[in-house]
Formats: C-alpha cells, structure tokens, sequence
C-alpha cells in the first residue's frame, strides 16, 4: 500500500445523485487514505477553498449530470489560479469517451466510469503521487493512456 | 499568513514534522455521543459570530483501526462555509483521530496552539462522537462543552460518574422532540449538589431555541476551578500515551503480537526498554 494521502470527494453542480462518490470515498477510506468528503452541490470556488484548508493532495470529481465538461475545466482552472499547482485531479460519474480528451487537457488526470474496480482507483492514487502530475504541471500523462 | 501556508503547517504539525508550544487563547472542546447534533451546534454557534471573530473548527472523525484511513465528513453539516463574508474569518480543518486513543487525538493540541498564534480569537475543537468516560479532550481544551440529548436512558444517567463532571457548559439538544424537559430536570437535580454547577442551556437547530444564548456564551466561557486536577490528570495520561505510541517499535511489535503471539508484558517490556 502507498503513504497515506488526504483527498477531497466532491460533487459540483445540480446533480443529486451520490451514490458513485461515496463508493468511491468508501473505497479509499478502506485504502489506508484520508477522504474529505463535501457533500452535495458544491461550487467550484467552495471546492478549491475545501482542498486549499484541508491540504488535500488529489481531489476527486463526481458528476452525472452532464456538466462535467463546463464544470471540471472550471475548478482545475480555479486551482491553478489560487497556487494549488500540485494537487492532482481525478474524475468520474457518467463522462462519455468523446468528452474525455478535452478533460485530460484541462488537467484532469484519470476519469473513472461506471464499473471501475475500487483497486483500479487505489492503484491510480498511489501511482500518480509519486509523478509531478498536479493541475498546474506541464506533465500530459494520464491514467489509461 | 495565507490559507495555503496555514494548511500546510497545521499538515507538519499533524505528521510530527513541526513542534509548537502552548499559546494563552480559549480552546473549546464540544463533545457529546454520535449524531446528537455537534457539527450542526458548531455550525449556528459559526452563523452567530461576525466576521471579527476570528474561529478556526478542528472537526474530528475516527482513523479505521483496520486500514488506517478515514472518512472526515463534518464539513457537509456547515453550512456557514457557503457565507461569503465569513470565508476569510473562519477556517475548518478535519482531522483524523490516526493512531490516537480517545476522541480527540494528542496532535490536536500543536493545531491548536498553532491556529492561535496565528491570531484566531478561539479554536472550536469537535470530538468524535464520545461517551460516559472519555475525558481525553480535557487535556486539550481549557473549556469543555457537553452536548446531550433527549431519549439518552433515565435519571440515573444524569447521576453517573464521568465526562459530565468536567463540563463547563451543557447543552441540551433536540429541545423539538419529547422528553428534552425531563433531561433538563434530571441534569439540573444532579448537579445541585455540586459547587459549581454548570449552565444548562436548551437548544435546538430547527427550531432555533437558544443558539443565540448559545454563541454567547460560548465567546465568554468560565473555566470551572474543580475541575483543574482533572484536567492535569488527562494531560499526563495523554503525555505518557505519546511517549507510547511514537516508539519506533510500536508497530512492529503490535504485528509481532497479532502474527507471532508475542504475550502483552513482554511487548510491553520490549517498548519500555
């Protein structure tokens, strides 16, 4: 198992469904790793400010509503811009495949549809914080590629 | 100092990286059993305070003992975070109880002191949810607010022996639903008979009863004397705790316990040699 991290689970937007984010924070928490857990419909400002408090070193985004590709770009943007460079961000919900490459570009460094295995999730935590990978990196590796 | 700076030392301070020493400044514990309403209290004690109120939240939930990670969830009842006027005054930090015992893990007093030298005005430290006996946040925080509720068992409670003891303030919550009167009344029998009895205050967070009393008196909570030697006595418990659970050996030996059988006195000769 990897060192410990501190990770944000968060759910931008309108959407109410939860269920993904919390499996997802389950897993992790199961992981050895210290979820923050935000809650819904959470903006991006309140997002990045939860990350910068807490001194999370990833941050995960949830969403099936569609917003996905206005949202994530959004709070990536936000992290950069509040000097949070080296947080990593990771996605998941319902992203379709044809969405996903203008994400990874934004910044995003692994997304996660339905059915990932909880172990894929660890594995991506644990070998993403040993690459200088954080939003505001000029690294273009992302998970799966 | 920036929020980013700030976080990052309270981080050093929480993996033992940083030492700080003891600040003067009001250090509230609020603790009481799961799911009596602590966060929520924290939360309309956070909507009452203006924004020259410095406050910084240490929210406190459980590390797993199995995998050692934790799901820190007391962000999701503040809902005082969403008030853009106050997000600068106000800081929250959820932080895990790791390889501490006791609701409020030993680190928590670095974080602390910390938060007040860097000029917040008072610290509200949220337990994990506690019981009768834990008394751990005694020696982290010079004032003790006890959160009960209705429907807790009868009167003979309220007699026990315990975390109600060092209060310096009960607050009796969910004063919306029956038999919050008979707690108040049992509480208040019990400690007529002690010197300095606390204030009991009625609240509740739907109904709003009492939360401005609440905010009030917290800002100007009285430490009671009597109960200065126990606050001593949590201290040394937790001072000799740490001596314990930073030993270098301390993980090795408890695999050696659960994988090789090693009996308890000998880990425990082992770890004090």
């Amino acid at each position: 198992m990897g060192a410990r991290q501190r990770i944000v689970i968060a759910k931008p937007g309108l959407d109410g469904h939860d269920r993904g984010a919390k499996v997802v924070a389950r897993a992790l928490r199961d992981g050895g790793h210290e979820v923050i857990y935000t809650g819904l419909r959470r903006t991006p400002d309140q997002i990045v400010r939860t990350v910068m408090d807490e001194d999370a070193r990833f941050v995960g985004l949830s969403s099936l509503s569609g917003a996905h590709s206005h949202l994530f770009p959004k709070i990536c943007e936000l992290l950069r811009q509040s000097g949070l460079d080296d947080v990593i961000v990771f996605g998941g919900g319902i992203i379709p495949e044809s969405d996903r490459a203008p994400l990874y570009e934004a910044g995003v460094k692994a997304i996660f549809g339905p059915g990932t295995s909880s172990s894929e999730i660890l594995e991506f935590v644990e070998v993403a914080s040993t690459k200088d990978c954080g939003v505001g990196s000029q690294n273009d590796w992302h998970w799966g590629e | 100092m920036d929020r980013r700076s700030l976080a990052r030392q309270l981080s050093a301070i929480e993996n033992g990286e940083l030492v700080v020493s003891d600040v003067e400044g009001l250090i509230v514990a609020i603790t009481g059993p799961p799911g009596i309403g602590k966060s929520c209290l924290v939360d309309s004690i956070l909507q009452r305070l203006t924004p020259q109120n410095k406050v910084a939240v240490l929210a406190v939930d459980p590390t797993s003992p199995l995998s050692g990670g934790a799901l820190l969830g007391d962000r999701i009842r503040l809902s005082v975070l969403d008030d853009k006027s106050k997000s600068d005054s106000i800081y929250v930090r959820s932080v895990a109880t790791r390889s501490s015992s006791g609701s409020v893990p030993s680190i928590v007093k670095g974080l602390a002191n910390h938060l007040l030298a860097e000029s917040f005005d008072i610290v509200i430290i949220e337990t994990v949810g506690a019981g009768q006996s834990e008394m751990r946040c005694a020696a982290i925080a010079n004032r003790i607010v006890v959160v009960e509720g209705p429907a807790r068992g009868d009167g003979i409670q309220a007699e026990k022996a315990g975390l109600l003891e060092l209060a310096d303030l009960i607050v009796v919550n969910k004063s919306d639903l029956d038999g919050v009167d008979r707690v108040v009344n049992d509480l208040t029998i019990s400690l007529s008979l002690t010197n300095d009895a606390p204030q009991i205050i009625k609240t509740s967070t739907l109904t709003e009863e009492g939360l401005d009393e609440l905010a009030n008196v917290i800002m100007n909570l009285e430490e009671r004397i009597s109960s200065k030697r126990a606050r001593c006595r949590q201290q040394l418990i937790m001072a000799h705790e740490n001596i314990l659970i930073t030993n270098p050996n301390f993980e090795a030996i408890l695999d050696r316990m659960s994988q090789e059988g090693l009996e308890l006195d000998m880990a425990l000769r082992e770890l004090s040699e």
